[in-house]
């Protein structure tokens, strides 16, 4: 609890900063969740146990290569988190609604535990929740848009996974262990520097972000070069599918920004551990200089949450207005041009720290054109609608909400980017609004679409399209109920990140704020309710085709879940619409005359192990066990080096084995084409 | 992005001829990649060191400690090890196991003295009294040059598990694409080196 | 679903547009905030122009075009229009440029370290961001106060400001502008008060556990009534000297308002002055 028992001048050779008094036991609200957790971990641990299952976990789920399978370990491990970072986000909605008051003490939450909430909401939702759906996705969906077998590199795969589950299980160590950073989810110094902060919250802050950030780097470099190479033969660029194409622009992004996250990390962490002076306020430090680098990451990494759910949003417009995507040209060249622009408006975060007004002019401006390709991909979808026949299932309504909802973030957005109107909105709860206005309303959104329409082709089975409606509709009405009164409470002048407030003014609005947060909270409910029943009834809901949307794109074309070699035989590309194109020329699903051997990547131990040390070392680093930290580096490099010298890397799948699940599926399709032709 | 386009063609040249995939080709590349992302992260070290390099808060400046004779026997070692590196490839090239691992152990030594007149240079500046926490400007120095020498610590390590890999197994094409990726490294740490010394030295010492 | 959220919406337009008079960015008390407001209310006009017909189509065309209107035309390989295209380019990008001017007058014209007056007729005030409270100090007078300040209304006021710890943000919502507090630099912003009040002031950057009791109250009252208050700061039994000033920089949350009848013409100066090697603001 941000507490003095965790200020250690000097650490124990041996258990480091760590002691007794770390486990924040005395805690009316952490305690029952600490109890709640360990006996839910014994459950599920007794549970796998019973049932035999850890040989079937290691060898078919933690070890694994296979695109497919680390794509549904993110989206699963997502949720996970989403289920964290809104208990936190109802925690402050409640809190706010009871805090008017004078002086600390009011609501429930002391500044010293809502402080870490804040924090931890941000860090959670962006790194632990947004990053991971991004990423799944892109793993279920872009090798086989691409007509790939897998990734460029399997192995960095599988090792960028669980270098993520590191980081957010040390977030949620933190809870249990000591505090989280009360800084805000940037940490800014000096406020995070040794100095301000002398306990470990922002040191968890910081490997947390470390190691899952440098696995976002590696998933970075590894769905750019999928992505360049790996495409099926005659695939040009122009051919692509849309989300692929935003795919790469994100990953480019990634590239470029992820190693600024890692320097300014590590620079931070130099001035916490050893008393540099890089960001400390005397001796030549610049905190302006941490301001600008963590958002030169910042503003980019926005972008690679949002761009991937605009190619969502392509692919589903298309495929249920039963229509080609209007302007794919057009929106190609938005998504580069945001991409592009995505790198040089980063200022625009801090208007107010006293730059020259030309320089935010100039920042702002930038800002601004960013409207227009985001603009013109708004209308590229309605006119992907308009003369359309229009087909509204569940993910068709995530898509029409968003265009909706995001319309009015974009709107807010651009307001904000006014420098001299920005002095007045800044840091006030507007911007809270707009950011979750086009965080929700935009990115969230689109991955719910996005899992709606992929999750039969991910797991086989569809999702009960009634109950995902009606959470859509939670969803979007919730947020307006939670969000526009932080709009209205922003033009009030009431500021971010308080921990209570004299004005009851305001007291009315936060609590139909509170009230929409439970909306949303019904609308998550909802979904996971949709999630039990569709797993309970799935003999019924079976996708037996591999294509139950008649969908347009090479994903489609494949067996629900495909094969792990994906494809049997590297498709040709005739057309950016493939799947749609073979079957309009009726040479979808044609058996091809032979069939040849596979090559495929085998599973490895390297990843997990690889990352476990990862964990320990970060642990190490927060406690400041010394032996731990250098017995962690040992491992890491020693396995990787082991796994470099492992002759097993890869195998070849038999033709007989290839053939035998190719005929399970093609027969399926016949059998499913006799019977709707009756 | 045109060269993109060229290497993106050219794979697709192999995907006709039937389903074999160019992984070497694809590790190059993507160590290519790797490589750009590694630009950036010096880029932010460069910028930081730009930035803070009037930090000096009262203590010594770059003027009075750079010693530019010993940087520059570091820069030799360096840049002629680029070279040896460069005939070690040319020795694999013609699948000279002996020939190569002569040069390879040229090129590590370079570099280790590369490393040990670094870490002179830092304990030197030490007792003279510019260490890290200083003041901002040495904080930059030493993160922005030290990260450089890690790197070459890196690409050493790598070096030796190489050897390893080329007694275990010779000139297989994994073991060659491990030599092409690690050639890559070391040029570019020369080139990142190179930057270093005109940024840091030459213009700390004018 | 979606004709539900678009009433909400009308609800809360309708209850901004009742309370507007009330809010505080829409009730500005000088003339930076006045154009301020200003401003937001040109750009959401100027973005209307886009925003009203996408939000139009984003209903009409999912309805007209849904699969059970059969009467609807079809036209499942239609997907390119030069027309649309350049027209769905043109028109946002003449809204930008139009936004982007008066975005560039305005940024000259409302720069914070623009004085609202001459010299001479500017009142100084120095301001210190501490943990967790706001130091005023007032050179001209040499008073200095913690929590509250007084200006006299209809006067260019200007704010030289500074932090003595991590970040924060000096705001006064009525008035307009904020500005980041930083150690070792010093920020400037011009504001002055058109009408008389009392008006929150508050820290809107984040700065740790007692920041949400980092609020001031800033009083605009006429000259009389200042110089009542700069008399009433000068009957003050504290003096802002060493001593006193060390005790004050403890940590320490909501923090009452004092009064210092004197205080070191050179203390703001010292204070940004103490963390060495800083580049900017000197």
């Amino acid at each position: 609890m941000a507490s003095k028992a965790t200020i250690i001048t000097d650490p124990d050779p041996l258990t480091g900063k760590l002691t007794w008094d770390s486990i924040p036991v005395h805690d009316p609200v952490i305690l029952p969740v600490m109890i709640c957790a360990i006996l839910g971990g014994l459950f599920l641990f007794a549970l796998i146990t019973k049932m035999g299952k850890w040989r079937y976990l290691w060898e078919e789920w933690f070890t694994s290569v296979d695109h497919k399978k680390i794509g549904i370990m993110y989206v699963i491990a997502a949720i996970v988190m989403l289920v964290r970072g809104f208990a936190d986000a109802i925690m402050m909605r409640t809190h706010q609604a009871l805090a008017t008051a004078d002086s600390v003490g009011a609501g429930y939450l002391p500044p010293e535990h809502y402080d870490q909430i804040f924090t931890a909401h941000g860090v959670i939702m962006i790194f632990f929740v947004a990053m991971p759906l991004v990423v799944g996705l892109m793993n279920i969906v872009v090798p086989l848009q691409i007509g790939a077998r897998d990734v460029a590199f399997p192995f960095l795969n599988s090792l960028s996974f669980w270098l993520f589950v590191v980081g957010a299980l040390l977030v949620n160590i933190s809870l249990f262990l000591g505090e989280f950073a009360a800084t805000g989810w940037l940490a800014y110094p000096p406020l995070s520097g040794i100095e301000y902060s002398p306990w470990v919250g922002v040191d968890y802050w910081l490997w947390a972000l470390q190691i899952s950030g440098i696995g976002t780097l590696l998933t970075g470099v590894n769905f750019f070069v999928t992505i360049i190479r790996m495409r099926a033969p005659g695939m040009k660029l122009m051919q692509m599918p849309v989300f692929t194409w935003t795919s790469l622009c994100a990953n480019v992004l990634i590239i470029l920004s992820f190693p600024i996250l890692t320097v300014t990390i590590t620079l931070l962490t130099l001035d916490r551990y050893l008393g540099t002076n890089f960001f400390t306020n005397d001796l030549g430090g610049n905190q302006m200089m941490y301001v600008n680098l963590i958002w030169a990451w910042g503003h980019p990494e926005v972008y690679i949450l949002i761009l991937p759910a605009f190619g969502i949003f392509s692919e589903v417009a298309a495929t249920f207005s039963r229509k080609r995507l209007f302007g794919y040209t057009s929106l190609v060249w938005a998504t580069a041009v945001i991409m592009v622009l995505a790198m040089v408006v980063w200022l625009h975060h801090f208007f107010t720290m006293g730059a020259g007004s030309s320089v935010n002019a100039f920042f702002g401006i930038a800002t601004m054109i960013i409207a227009v390709p985001t603009g013109v991909k708004i209308f590229n979808w309605l006119f992907t609608m308009y003369k359309g026949r229009v087909e509204f299932t569940a993910s068709m309504w995530w898509t029409c909400s968003f265009l909706f909802t995001f319309t009015i973030g974009g709107m807010t957005g651009v307001m904000l980017a006014v420098p001299a109107a920005d002095f007045v909105l800044h840091n006030s709860l507007f911007l809270i609004a707009h950011f979750h206005n086009v965080i929700i309303g935009g990115a969230v959104f689109g991955y719910f679409a996005g899992l709606t329409y992929w999750w039969p082709k991910a797991t086989g089975w569809m999702l009960d399209e009634k109950l995902n409606k009606l959470s859509c509709a939670l969803w979007t009405i919730g947020f307006f109920v939670a969000f526009m009164p932080l709009y209205i409470l922003g033009f009030n002048g009431m500021t971010r990140r308080l921990n209570y407030y004299d004005n009851p003014e305001w007291t009315p609005l936060l609590i139909v704020a509170m009230v929409g947060a439970f909306i949303v909270a019904a609308g998550i409910a909802v979904q996971f309710y949709m999630g039990f029943i569709s797993f309970k009834n799935r003999k019924q809901n079976m996708d037996v085709t591999g294509d139950p949307w008649n969908g347009r794109t090479l994903e489609w074309a494949t067996s629900s879940p495909p094969p792990f070699y994906n494809f049997a035989k590297l498709p040709k590309i005739h057309d950016r619409d493939e799947h749609h194109y073979k079957k309009e020329h009726g040479i979808a699903y044609q058996k091809p005359e032979k069939y040849s051997k596979i090559h495929m990547p085998s599973n490895t131990w390297a990843g997990f192990v690889i990352s476990a040390f990862s964990l320990t070392l970060g642990f190490g680093f927060v406690w400041h066990i010394w032996w731990m930290v250098i017995a962690s580096f040992v491992g890491i490099v020693a396995s990787w080096i082991a796994y470099s010298f492992d002759r097993n890397k890869d195998y070849y799948v038999q033709v007989d084995q290839v053939e035998e699940i190719e005929s399970k599926h093609l027969a399926a399709v016949a059998e499913h084409a006799a019977n709707n032709g009756k | 992005m045109s060269n993109d386009h060229v290497i993106a063609n050219d794979v697709h040249d192999h995907h006709d001829d039937h389903d074999h995939h160019d992984t070497g080709g694809d590790t190059i590349f993507g160590f290519w990649i790797y490589i750009m992302s590694d630009c950036i992260l010096f880029a932010t070290l460069f910028a930081t060191y730009a930035v803070l390099s009037g930090g000096f808060a009262g203590g010594p400046t770059p003027k009075e400690l750079f010693d530019l004779n010993l940087v520059a026997v570091g820069t030799a070692f360096l840049l002629f090890s680029s070279f040896t590196f460069g005939m070690a490839m040319l020795q694999a090239n013609q699948r000279k196991m002996k020939g190569m691992i002569t040069w390879l152990v040229i090129t590590l030594l370079l570099g280790l003295g590369f490393l040990g007149l670094e870490l002179y240079e830092f304990w030197h500046f030490s007792t003279l009294g510019a260490t890290p926490q200083t003041s901002g400007y040495w904080s930059a120095f030493y993160a922005l040059v030290a990260t450089h020498g890690l790197h070459v610590f890196g690409g050493i390590i790598w070096m030796l598990v190489l050897f390893v890999h080329f007694k275990r197994d010779g000139f297989t094409e994994d073991n060659l694409v491990r030599l092409s990726c690690l050639s890559l490294f070391w040029h570019f740490l020369d080139i990142i080196w190179i930057c270093v010394f005109s940024v840091v030295y030459l213009v700390g010492v004018m | 679903m979606l004709k539900k959220s678009l009433s909400l919406v009308m609800v809360f337009t309708m209850a901004f547009l009742l309370t507007g008079c009330e809010l505080a960015l829409f009730d500005p008390a000088g003339p930076i905030g006045e154009q301020a407001k200003d401003l937001i209310i040109i750009s959401v006009a100027l973005l209307l122009i886009v925003i009203i017909p996408v939000l139009f189509m984003s209903i009409y065309f999912p309805y007209k075009y849904r699969t059970s209107n059969k009467n609807a035309e079809y036209k499942p390989s239609w997907e390119h229009s030069t027309k649309i295209e350049l027209v769905v380019w043109i028109v946002p990008c003449l809204i930008i440029a139009a936004l982007a001017y008066f975005t560039y007058v305005t940024s000259h014209d409302l720069d914070p370290r623009k004085p609202l007056g001459k010299d001479e007729d500017t009142l100084t005030i120095q301001v210190v961001a501490m943990d967790w409270k706001w130091l005023f100090i007032y050179p001209e007078q040499q008073i200095a106060t913690v929590n509250e300040i007084s200006i006299p209304v209809n006067t260019p006021v200007e704010f030289l400001i500074t932090s003595d710890t991590v970040m924060n943000s000096f705001f006064i919502p009525r008035l307009g502008s904020q500005i980041y507090a930083m150690a070792g630099m010093e920020n400037r912003l011009n504001l002055m008060a058109s009408e008389e009040g009392t008006f929150r002031g508050m820290s809107a950057n984040y700065s740790g556990f007692g920041f949400s009791g980092m609020k001031f109250k800033t009083h605009s009252v006429d000259q009389a009534g200042f110089d009542a208050w700069v008399n009433k700061v000068k009957a003050s039994e504290h003096v802002l000297d060493e001593p006193t000033y060390k005790a004050l920089s403890e940590k320490s949350k909501d923090n009452p308002v004092v009064y210092y009848s004197d205080v070191d013409p050179l203390h703001f100066k010292k204070t940004i002055e103490k963390y060495t090697g800083v580049q900017n603001g000197k």
